[in-house]
C-alpha cells in the first residue's frame, strides 16, 4: 500500500507540515518496496477550495493512507468516500521520523 | 424613485443594527412613513430580533443553478476543472469520479461552457430565504437570509435586491429604503452600497472604530458615494475620531451616547422601548441632518419630505 | 510549537482585545493577524515593520478596447452583471462586480479580455514589544482568502521555528468562509472568544460547527459575561453540551476600552485588575492543555 505524508520540503529529513490542503510537498512512501518519493503539491498556492483539490489528487496517486496534522471537512468527505484512511500526528516531527514509524 | 440609503461600518460590534432600526423608527416619526428597512447582513440578519411582535408577510426561497455532473455522459477530461477557478470540481478519471462542490460553486457558468458532451446541467439549489416582516414600524423589514455554510454571501444580497427594488419601484415614490450593509469592506458591503444614493457610516470614538472607518472611508471615496458618519458609543472613547473627521471635512451627522443599559437591552433585543429623551434627541438630530444633505444634494432636489 | 487560534465569528466580540492581553502574558511567542479584513491588533501592537511583501489578491478582468469588436459576446456571459455597455459604444467591466471566473476570458472570440490578479495588498514582518509580528493589509473592496492567512501563518512558523519560539498566537479571521478554514488546519488548540447576545450565541453555534469536523481541541471565552446573565448561561450551557470547557469569562470591564484609547492592552493598562488576572488564568490553563496534548 501507499501512503502519502504531507511535508514542507522535498527531503525526508524536512519537517513534517499539518496542514492537509497547504503542504508544500508530499511524500509518498510504498510500504512494499520502503522507496519514497517527493511530489510537489501544485495546489498549495490557491485561493481557495484547496482542501478538495489536493483530496483529489491524494485518490487519483492511488494512495491508501494519508498522514498529515488535519484535514478540513470537504476533503475528509471525499477522501472517506474512496476509502482513504487518515491518520493524524500532532507531533512536531521530521518526514523521516514518520517513515520509520511506518517501517517499523 | 425610492431614495436609497446603506448603513455601513468597518467592522462588526459597532452598532450599526442598532442605529438602523431606530433610524427607520425616527424616520417613520417623523419624516415620513414609507420607509422601508432591508436587512443585507444575510449571514446573521438580526434586525427583526428587536421587534418580538412582528409577523412574516411573505416568504421567498431563493435559488441559484449549481451544475451537475452527469457521469453516463462525462468523458473524464478535466476540461471543466480547468475552467473552474474556484475549485469546486472534482474529477478523477481512473476512479470514474466527477462531482461538483456546491459550497465551493459560484454558479458562473463555466462549466457548462467547457463541456462538449452536454454532461454538465445546472439544477436550481437552496441560496437562502427572503422574508417580508411587518413590523409596525413604516414599511417593516426585508431581510435576506443565506444558507448556512454557503459562501456566496454577494450572490444572496444580489437578489435580495433584485427583489426589493421589483416592488419598490414606483418613479413618483417618497419612499426610503434604508439597507443595512453587513460588517467589512470587503465584497459583500461593496454589493450593498454599490447603488445606493448616500451611505451613513457607523463607527465608535477609538483607535479601532477610527482605524476600521478610516477603511471605509476610503472605500467610499473609491466608489465615489457621498456619505455622512454616526458616532455611536459617543463618551466612551476619546477625541481622534472627530479630529479625523475634521481634517478630512467628512459631515458629522450625529452622535449617540454610550449607555451601559442600552447594551443591556440590545443583548435582550429590546430596542425601541423606553428610549431614553437623549438617544431620542440624538436621533431626530441624524434624520435632521440627513434630511438637510438630502436636499442639498444635486440630483436629489426633487425629493420632497 | 504550539499554535493557538482566537476565533469569534463576527466582528465586536472583543477577540482582539483577548488576542493582545494573551500575547501581553505569553512569553517566547510569535503573534500573527489572521484577521486582515479590519485588522485592529496593529493598533495596539504597533509594529516596528520590518518587511513588507506584496500579495495578489483575485482575478479581474479587464478589456482591451483596441482590440474588442464590441460584439457582446461576454456581456451576455457574465452572471454577476459586471459587464456594462459604455455611454457611447462599447463595453467595460466593473472590477468590484467582477466575480474573477474568467468566463468572458474564455469566451471573447477576439481575446480582448484578460484577467490580472489585484496586487493592492501587503502583508508586513514586524517587531513588536509582543514579540515578532506578521501581520497584513488589504486594498479596498478585496476580500481576505484562504492563501493569504495560510501565507502568513507558514511566515509566523518560520520565524517561531528561526528564533526558537514557543508558541504562536493566530488573531483569527471572522467568519466560517475558506480564511477561518484556513486558521484552524492544524493548530493545537482554538479559543473561541463569544458575547452574550442572541447573535454571539448565533455565531458560536455555526463556528463550533465548523470547528468539529476538525480534529483541534477547543475553548470557550465569554466576554462582556454580566451584560446579559440569561444569554451568558445559555452560552455556557452550548459549550458544555459541545464538550468545551469554559476557560474563563470578563465582565464589561471600562478598563478595556480604556486600554483600547491608550493603544495598550488591558494586562498592560490595568495589570492587577480582575480582567488581567482572569487573562493570565486563561492562559496558564491554555499553556497546560497545549502542552500535554
Amino acid at each position: 500500500m501507499k501512503t502519502l505524508i504531507t511535508s514542507t520540503t522535498s527531503t525526508p529529513e524536512g519537517p513534517f507540515d499539518k496542514r492537509f490542503g497547504r503542504a508544500a510537498w508530499f511524500c509518498v512512501l510504498d510500504e512494499k518496496t520502503g522507496e519514497s518519493t517527493f511530489i510537489k503539491n501544485e495546489n498549495a498556492e490557491g485561493q481557495s477550495g484547496i482542501g478538495t483539490k489536493t483530496a483529489e489528487k491524494v485518490v487519483e496517486l492511488g494512495v491508501g493512507k494519508v498522514i498529515s496534522g488535519d484535514f478540513g471537512p470537504k476533503a475528509k468527505k471525499l477522501l472517506d468516500k474512496f476509502g482513504v484512511q487518515m491518520v493524524i500526528i500532532n507531533e512536531d516531527l521530521k518526514v523521516i521520523d514518520i517513515i520509520n514509524r511506518i517501517k517499523g | 424613485m425610492p431614495l436609497k440609503i446603506a448603513v455601513a461600518s468597518g467592522k462588526g460590534g459597532t452598532g450599526k443594527t442598532t442605529v438602523s432600526v431606530n433610524l427607520q423608527y425616527f424616520i417613520s416619526k417623523s419624516l415620513t412613513d414609507e420607509v422601508l428597512l432591508v436587512d443585507c447582513d444575510v449571514e446573521e440578519p438580526n434586525d427583526r430580533i428587536f421587534f418580538p411582535d412582528s409577523k412574516t408577510t411573505s416568504t421567498l426561497e431563493v435559488t441559484h443553478a449549481i451544475p451537475e455532473i452527469d457521469r453516463n455522459k462525462c468523458l473524464f477530461c478535466r476540461k471543466c476543472v480547468d475552467y473552474c477557478e474556484f475549485n469546486a470540481i472534482v474529477v478523477i478519471p481512473p476512479a470514474h469520479f466527477a462531482e461538483i462542490n456546491a459550497s465551493l460553486c459560484h454558479s458562473c457558468g463555466a462549466c457548462s461552457v467547457a463541456c462538449r458532451e452536454g454532461a454538465i446541467r445546472e439544477k436550481p439549489h437552496p441560496l437562502g430565504k427572503i422574508t417580508t416582516v411587518n413590523t409596525g414600524i413604516g414599511e417593516g423589514i426585508v431581510e435576506g437570509r443565506l444558507e448556512v455554510g454557503s459562501a456566496m454571501q454577494t450572490l444572496m444580497i444580489k437578489e435580495l435586491k433584485k427583489n426589493v427594488s421589483k416592488h419598490h419601484r414606483d418613479a413618483d415614490s417618497d419612499e426610503i429604503i434604508l439597507f443595512d450593509a453587513p460588517p467589512g469592506t470587503s465584497c459583500p458591503v461593496v454589493e450593498t452600497i454599490a447603488d445606493v444614493d448616500y451611505v451613513i457610516l457607523v463607527a465608535e470614538p477609538t483607535p479601532f472604530g477610527l482605524n476600521d472607518m478610516t477603511l471605509m472611508v476610503e472605500l467610499l471615496v473609491e466608489m465615489g458615494k457621498p456619505f455622512g458618519v454616526v458616532i455611536n458609543k459617543a463618551g466612551l472613547g476619546n477625541k481622534e475620531i472627530y479630529s479625523f473627521l475634521k481634517e478630512q471635512e467628512i459631515e458629522l451627522l450625529g452622535e449617540i451616547p454610550f449607555n451601559k443599559e442600552y447594551a443591556g437591552k440590545y443583548a435582550e433585543g429590546k430596542l425601541l422601548q423606553n428610549i431614553d429623551p437623549h438617544a431620542r434627541r440624538c436621533y431626530s438630530d441624524i434624520v435632521t441632518s440627513i434630511e438637510r444633505r438630502l436636499l442639498q444634494d444635486e440630483g436629489i432636489n426633487y425629493f420632497k419630505w | 510549537m504550539k499554535e493557538l487560534t482566537i476565533l469569534s465569528g463576527k466582528g465586536g466580540a472583543g477577540k482582539t482585545s483577548v488576542a493582545a492581553s494573551i500575547a501581553s502574558v505569553a512569553q517566547n511567542a510569535v503573534l500573527c493577524d489572521d484577521d486582515v479584513d479590519a485588522a485592529d491588533l496593529h493598533l495596539i501592537f504597533k509594529p516596528e515593520v520590518k518587511e513588507v511583501h506584496r500579495f495578489e489578491g483575485g482575478q479581474v478582468a479587464v478589456i482591451d478596447e483596441e482590440k474588442c469588436t464590441n460584439c457582446g459576446i461576454c456581456w451576455s456571459y457574465c452572471r454577476f452583471d459586471a459587464i456594462h455597455t459604455k455611454a457611447g459604444s462599447g463595453f467595460y467591466i466593473n472590477a468590484y462586480q467582477c466575480e474573477g471566473c474568467r468566463l468572458c476570458e474564455r469566451v471573447c472570440p477576439s481575446k480582448a479580455i484578460h484577467s490580472y490578479r489585484n496586487n493592492n495588498n501587503y502583508w508586513f514582518v514586524s517587531d513588536s514589544r509582543f514579540g515578532p509580528f506578521v501581520h497584513a493589509k488589504m486594498g479596498a473592496g478585496e476580500d481576505n482568502s484562504g492563501k493569504l492567512v495560510a501565507t502568513v501563518r507558514q511566515k509566523a512558523r518560520e520565524i517561531a521555528t528561526e528564533t526558537n519560539a514557543e508558541f504562536i498566537i493566530n488573531d483569527g479571521p471572522p467568519g466560517i468562509g475558506c480564511p477561518a478554514i484556513s486558521s484552524i488546519s492544524g493548530v493545537d488548540a482554538v479559543l473561541l472568544v463569544v458575547e452574550p447576545t442572541r447573535s454571539g450565541l448565533h455565531d458560536a453555534q455555526r463556528l463550533v460547527s465548523l470547528t468539529n469536523s476538525f480534529n483541534v481541541p477547543v475553548y470557550g471565552f465569554i466576554n462582556k459575561y454580566d451584560i446579559n446573565l440569561q444569554v451568558s448561561e445559555t452560552i455556557e450551557a452550548f459549550l458544555n453540551k459541545n464538550h468545551i470547557p469554559l476557560l474563563g469569562r470578563w465582565n464589561f470591564d471600562v478598563n478595556i476600552v480604556k486600554a483600547m484609547l491608550e493603544k495598550m492592552s488591558v494586562v498592560e493598562f490595568a495589570p492587577e485588575g480582575e480582567t488581567a488576572r482572569e487573562v493570565k488564568k486563561v492562559w496558564e490553563q491554555l499553556k497546560s492543555l497545549m502542552l500535554t496534548d
